[in-house]
């Protein structure tokens, strides 16, 4: 599946010039931390990347056919998209939408239920759940079908310390089992302890892309170096 | 004023001695709506739940029309489907004019865009907060619309029996097409219309009670699923 090429990409939105033309390359393996300011266009080269919207310009190239790389993805969104059902069915619908016997796919979403500590929660509807609850349900719904790209958009914003701790922990488990983790980050803290390469970006253009170390040892531009130091970047 | 005490009694007493006329005409009139309900549901619920998953040529032209034809005269839906099932007319031959067939088929036209349009409103609600999730997870056409059918099944009752409410007490055009013929086409509308004609108000009365009293189930059973839904039971 890999390399993932994107090539001369391009959004545009009711004909308003959002984002490109982008070239970058991510390789297998690692989590690769997306950061910017504000409006920089993190959420849209996200979505671009994993194909829920349309490029105006340019392609996303995988190594292995578009309709089988598109199978080996998933998306956790910034605020967590609930099924109006209980947060065991949450679990188990990819699964099932994947052609999985019902029963297996309940029994695999009782063993993650367990694993995120939400066990208890189970059989509530998933709208019932804290924020955090509902991001850990969404997390390993995402996760539950083995991805080899998974994509997250800010998926710790605006939760607890706790609950960022256990997301993390979840990520990195991910990412040693082989899974490509590409995400969007306000919090330059998050960035440092799990990132391995950062693309920052800035008016809709990728300023710099490289590993994380380098990155944070010496920023490549200024407006990174802004960015790292807490300055408001415009 | 007489009439009206009489018109409570004699319901009271039809309804205690379980009267046979008052039995037959119940028991035809939610035969044929219940029929008219089931068939209008099997296609109308698709079809809200397609107009508001895909995008196609003269969707926007179908939920106008559809809009449109909740507002349908009955009296006219029952000349044009007496016109039709006339012997003269395109389907005489099949000879179903004055049976309780022809009457399910004038509710189920003047039903089915009323509950479309219901359903396609709830559910192009429930689409756009499911668009980017199930777009993310590659979900076929057909699992889209299955998904939307299942998890917005709280509103599309609601719809149905919005439908039922408006089948069980049409009048205009089940009279024109069935004809109020005794022990073969008579309802409770038809006959309430045949009393009051006759002078036979207490008898009207009676059965304008048990109609009322089924109107009133059907509220109060939309009213309860409207509850379970807010408190997430079902």
């Amino acid at each position: 599946m890999f390399p993932m090429t994107a090539s001369d990409l391009s959004i545009k939105i009711c004909k308003k010039h959002i984002i490109g033309p982008i070239n970058l390359t991510i390789n297998e393996g690692g989590i690769t931390v997306l950061m910017g300011p504000n409006g920089a266009g993190k959420t849209t080269l996200l979505k671009a990347l994993h194909g829920i919207i349309r490029l105006a310009t340019g392609q996303v190239i995988f190594e292995t056919p578009a309709t089988a790389a598109q199978k080996q993805q998933s998306f956790v969104f910034q605020s967590p998209i609930m099924l109006r059902r209980s947060s065991l069915e949450n679990l188990a619908y990819p699964l099932i939408i994947n052609g999985e016997d019902k029963q297996n796919a309940m029994n695999r979403a009782r063993s993650w239920a367990t694993k995120i500590g939400l066990s208890a929660h189970m059989e509530r509807p998933a709208h019932f759940l804290s924020g955090g609850e509902k991001q850990k349900i969404a997390l390993a719904r995402a996760l539950i079908t083995s991805p080899q790209l998974l994509f997250l958009d800010e998926p710790t914003a605006s939760l607890d310390g706790a609950t960022t701790v256990e997301i993390e922990a979840l990520l990195t488990e991910a990412q040693s089992t082989g899974t490509t983790i590409i995400m969007s980050t306000h919090n330059i803290g998050q960035a440092r302890r799990i990132a391995n390469s950062v693309i920052f970006m800035k008016d809709g253009q990728v300023d710099a892309h490289l590993t994380a170390d380098a990155f944070f040892d010496k920023p490549p531009t200024e407006a990174a170096q802004k960015f790292i130091a807490g300055d408001i970047v415009l | 004023m007489s009439d009206f005490w009489e018109g409570i009694q004699q319901a009271i007493w039809l309804l205690l001695t379980q009267d046979a006329h008052l039995m037959e005409i119940t028991l035809r009139s939610l035969r044929v709506t219940l029929s008219a309900l089931i068939i209008s549901c099997l296609i109308a619920l698709p079809l809200g739940a397609i107009l508001a998953v895909r995008r196609f040529k003269y969707r926007r032209l179908i939920i106008s029309t559809l809009n449109a034809l909740m507002g349908l005269p009955p009296v006219v839906v029952g000349l044009i489907v007496y016109i039709l099932l006339s012997r003269s007319g395109p389907f005489g031959v099949l000879g179903l004019l004055f049976t309780t067939h022809a009457m399910v088929i004038a509710q189920v036209i003047i039903i089915t865009p009323l509950i479309a349009s219901i359903a396609h409103n709830s559910l192009r609600e429930l689409w756009s907060e499911y668009h980017d999730l199930l777009i993310s997870m590659n979900t076929s056409k057909w699992q889209r619309v299955k998904t939307l059918l299942w998890d917005g099944r709280r509103a599309l009752m609601t719809a149905s029996l919005a439908g039922f409410g408006r089948a069980i007490g049409e009048v205009g055009a089940i009279m024109i097409v069935g004809g109020n013929i005794d022990h073969a086409t008579r309802v409770l509308t038809t006959a309430i219309s045949l009393e009051t004609s006759k002078g036979d108000f207490a008898l009207a009365l009676a059965l304008g009670f048990v109609l009322i009293a089924l109107a009133l189930a059907v509220n109060l059973t939309t009213h309860w699923l409207a509850q379970t839904e807010r408190e997430g039971r079902w």
